[in-house]
Parts: structure tokens; sequence; C-alpha cells
């Protein structure tokens, strides 16, 4: 068995009395992808903001329940250090508009005063462009503002910005519902590349692309957890009636 | 048979365009017919010595408003140096708090200090500083000025840091950026343009204010850079000349107001060089 790098217990979240993630305990392997499936509103999206402690900035949010990374109880850590181990990349590619790409990619040092020196921090934005297959097509471009970029390239530097820091876990939320198939197509060739050096978390409601690219599906509804396994098991023989009536179309 | 009715909408159309260019024409007469008469009447009197030499007595030919320009920049520099911070202060906390109880009296204060007529504002400054410090001064008239600023920095900090998308502090916070960060390194710089367009406005709306003047920096024939001491400054400068019976003194003031319009020009250039340059695209 694969050694779990995060896993909840017993994770409840709530927007004000709302309860939008209800009593989620699951592991999540390391160096896999995993995916969180759903329909529309359905807390995909609150409970990984869970796991880099995103959730509590909404006001009148609560978390109840544990999160342990590398079983450390991150609820107990500071949220700064936390969200350095556990990267983020969103739905809608956030590159800093007022920062080249040199500098979108160092963001996460330079917006925390770490110092870098020069050679250090061309390396971390050559490695870390190269891991998210970006580095070919920008690297004559560096000093250029990230927001040129065309969507599918913005969004592979947010993923660059991300790998900089060298987290443990990369959240992607709906990495692609904003990209066209073909961007789309890139990024998912992406993550199966990247999941050889890091744990990948992925949030998505299309069911084709949970199929393509992840080794492990929890299926969330309502909030609840209803299933979670092998993605080959899950997609081919659900458990539970309400995963097979989301695969098969029936609502979501 | 419907053409002649569509005939008639296409008219009426055109009669409607027409009405609003002939209005949007009307609406720039006043500011050309200010500009030519300023220049007309002011133009003559400008100078090399205007610009830097003191006003000289009565009888006398030529002087200059060199006291009055320099005064007027000490009078913006003090009322700058607490305005501006305070201001991009407030507008950030407004916008960082929509709702909330501290917001609501934010809101509520810069609104009525936006509509405080400027002389009421110059009475405050009285009763605040020159009466307990004895005597009017660059100080109370600066400080008069800095009030009428500070709405208006706030203001515009407010509605351009609300135009930047949540997905920005998102993505700092995200990197574990702490709070404090997050806005100073990357929501402020992206809000530059709309932030030194507010500032730069709010400068030249008070370049030109006189009333909260007159029982605060006072005026002053000398020139004067101790700022517990009376001052003078343009719009002061012009309300005196103007309102004097002496004709010397009248093309003064004309060549002053000349001198002001031509700040306040520039300041609006540069203000719109400035949010075109650093316009940022998200």
């Amino acid at each position: 068995m694969e050694s779990t790098v995060l896993r909840t217990a017993g994770l409840s979240a709530y927007f004000g009395d709302n309860r939008a993630v209800k009593d989620v305990t699951l592991s999540i392997p390391e160096k896999m992808v995993t995916t969180i499936m759903g329909p529309s509103g359905c807390g995909k999206t609150t409970l990984i903001r869970c796991f880099n402690r995103m959730h509590e900035l909404i006001p009148d949010s609560k978390v109840e329940g544990k999160v342990f990374l590398r079983e450390e109880d991150i609820y107990a850590m500071n949220p700064m250090i936390v969200r350095r181990r556990v990267g983020m990349v969103f739905q809608r590619p956030n590159p800093f508009p007022t920062m080249t790409i040199y500098d979108n990619v160092i963001a996460g040092y330079k917006l925390n005063g770490l110092e870098l020196s020069r050679a250090e921090s061309d390396r971390i934005v050559k490695e870390s462009l190269g891991k998210a297959a970006l580095w070919n097509e920008v690297k004559d471009h560096l000093r250029r503002k990230g927001t040129f970029l065309s969507g599918g390239q913005q969004q592979r530097l947010c993923i660059a910005r991300a790998l900089a820091m060298d987290p443990d876990v990369l959240l992607l939320d709906e990495p692609t519902s904003a990209l066209d198939p073909k961007a789309t197509a890139h990024i998912e060739t992406l993550m199966t590349e990247l999941k050889k050096t890091v744990t990948l978390i992925l949030v998505t409601h299309n069911i084709a692309q949970a199929g393509r690219v992840s080794d492990f599906t929890a299926f969330l509804y309502l909030g609840e957890l209803v299933e979670f396994g092998s993605t080959g098991q899950l997609h081919t023989a659900p458990r539970d009636k309400r995963t097979e009536e989301f695969l098969r179309g029936k609502f979501g | 048979m419907d053409r002649e009715r569509v005939k008639f909408r296409i008219g009426k159309d055109k009669a409607f365009m027409a009405l609003v260019i002939l209005l949007s024409f009307f609406s720039m007469v006043p500011l050309f017919l200010i500009l030519f008469y300023i220049m007309r009447n002011g133009l003559s009197s400008l100078s090399w010595e205007f610009l830097t030499e003191l006003s000289k007595p009565v009888g006398e030919v030529g002087g200059g408003i060199a006291n009055a320009i320099v005064g007027s920049f000490l009078l913006v520099v003090i009322a700058s140096l607490p305005a501006i911070p305070m201001g991009i202060t407030a507008g950030v906390y407004l916008s960082e708090h929509k709702r909330g109880r501290l917001s609501y009296l934010l809101r509520l204060a810069v609104e009525v200090l936006q509509g405080t007529p400027s002389i009421v504002i110059g009475i405050i400054a009285y009763l605040w500083l020159v009466i307990s410090m004895g005597g009017f001064s660059a100080l109370s008239g600066g400080v008069a000025l800095g009030i009428m600023m500070l709405p208006v920095i706030t203001r515009a900090t407010e509605e351009t840091l609300k135009l930047i998308p949540d997905s920005l502090k998102e993505a700092s916070l995200a990197l574990g950026v702490p709070y404090y960060r997050t806005i100073l390194k990357v929501i402020l710089p992206a809000g530059f343009s709309g932030i030194a367009t507010g500032i730069l406005i709010s400068l030249a709306r008070i370049a030109g204010e006189t009333a909260p003047l007159l029982f605060t920096a006072f005026g002053n024939p000398f020139m004067n850079l101790n700022i517990i001491k009376p001052v003078n400054a343009l719009p002061l400068l012009i309300y005196n000349y103007a309102t004097s019976p002496y004709p010397e003194w009248h093309s003064i003031a004309w060549g002053a107001s000349c001198v002001l319009i031509c700040i306040v020009l520039i300041l609006n250039f540069v203000t719109r060089i400035i949010a075109q340059r650093w316009k940022v695209q998200f």
C-alpha cells in the first residue's frame, strides 16, 4: 500500500450555518493523482480549500475535524507554513499582473521576503518552468509580463509558481475549466508527468477527465464523501448507487 | 408599407444624435471661454521675473508671485504628508471590509467630508490650530487642505481596489504570503495607477482652493518657509489682488490665474499619462 501524505478525520466545513462539507474522512496517497469528483455545488472546492487553510479566510466560515499533512495537524500549524507546503492552482489563471514571467515564478519567495541568490533563483525559475512544460515557450521572454501569455500558458505559469515552492501536495481546483480543449489536453499530460515528483489533488466535475488522469477518485455528493477508491474500480464498478447515477449522467 | 415608418425612425435617430453632439459641444464651451479669458489677460504679465520675484508695493511697476508659488507648494506638501497615507489606508480598509460597523461609519464620514463646504473646513482648522497656536500659519492651511484631500484619495483607493479580482489576493495568500505583505506587495501595486490618479486629482483640486485658506494660511506679502507663520498661496493672492482697487494688481491676479490654471492642466495631463502607462491588465 502507498504511503499517505495527507489525510482528513471527520472533516466538516461551514459557511455560516450551512455545512458544505460533512464529516469527510479520507487518505490521499503520495505521488498519485487523486480526483475529487462530483456535481457543481457538492463541496469539492470547499473540501480542498480546507487542505491549505484557505477556507477559513471567508468571513463566518468554520472548520471542524482534523487534517494531517504527513501526520502533522495542519490546524495546529501556522497557516503561512501550511500554504507553502500545500500549493494551489485556481480555476482561472491568476498570474500577478504587475510581475514579469520570471518574477511570477519566484513570487512565493519574493513576496514572502525570502532571500535568494541570483544563481539560485535562476535555477528555480528554469526548473519550475521546465516541470510545468512552459520553459521552451517562454525562455526568451522571461522579462515580459505574465499576462501577455495565452490562457493555457498562464495556467502553466501558475503551476510553475506553485511548484517553485517545492510543495508536498499540489491542489488543482478545476484547473482546465477556463481553457480550450487543446490547452486542457496539455495540462492533463502535464499532470501525469508531475505526479512523479508531487502529490496531486484534482477537483473536477468532468468525469472523463477524472478517468483519464487520476489514480484514485473520491465522489462527493451534497457535501458527503459517497465513495473513495481506485479510479478504475470506481468508474467500472461503483459500489454506491449515487456514484453510478452520476457516472451515467443522471445528474450533475 | 413600412418604408415611411423606417424613414421616420432613421430621421428621429439622426435628430437625437445631433442633439447629443450639440449638447456635448456646449458643455465644453465654458472651459474654453475660461481658458481664453485667462490666457488673453494673463499671458502678457507672465515672465521669468513674474515667477521668481516678490511682489512690489502699490505704484511700482513689475513684481512677481514667487512667494505665492512657493507658499502653495508648501501648503500642498503639508496637506499631502498626512492625507496620502491616511487616505490610502482608509481606502484599503473599505475595500477589504465591505460590511461592518467601522466600514459603515468610515464610508459615511468620507461621504459627509466630501460634501462639506470648504469654508467650513477652514473654520474647523481655524478653531483647532489658529486659535490654539495663537496665529495664522501655513500648518493650519495645510491641515485644512489635507482634510479636503482625504475623502478624494480614500474614494479613489477604494474604487480602484474593488476592481482588482479576489483571485489575485488568493493567489498570493495560497503561496503562504502573510496578509499584510499581500496588501503591500500585490494589491497596492496592482492598483497603483488608480491610486496615483486619485492623489493627483485631489492635488489639482486643493491647489485652487481659496476659502479654507482665508483664515488659516491667511496670506503673506513676503517669502516664508516657516510652517508656523502665515504664508501666501496662489488662490489667496488672486483673491486679494483681484479685489484690490489697483489696475496693476489686477494684471498680476490674471497672471497668477494663468499660472494656477497651467499647474492644474499639467497635473491633469500627468494623471492621464500615469493612468495609461501603469494600467494593469488582469
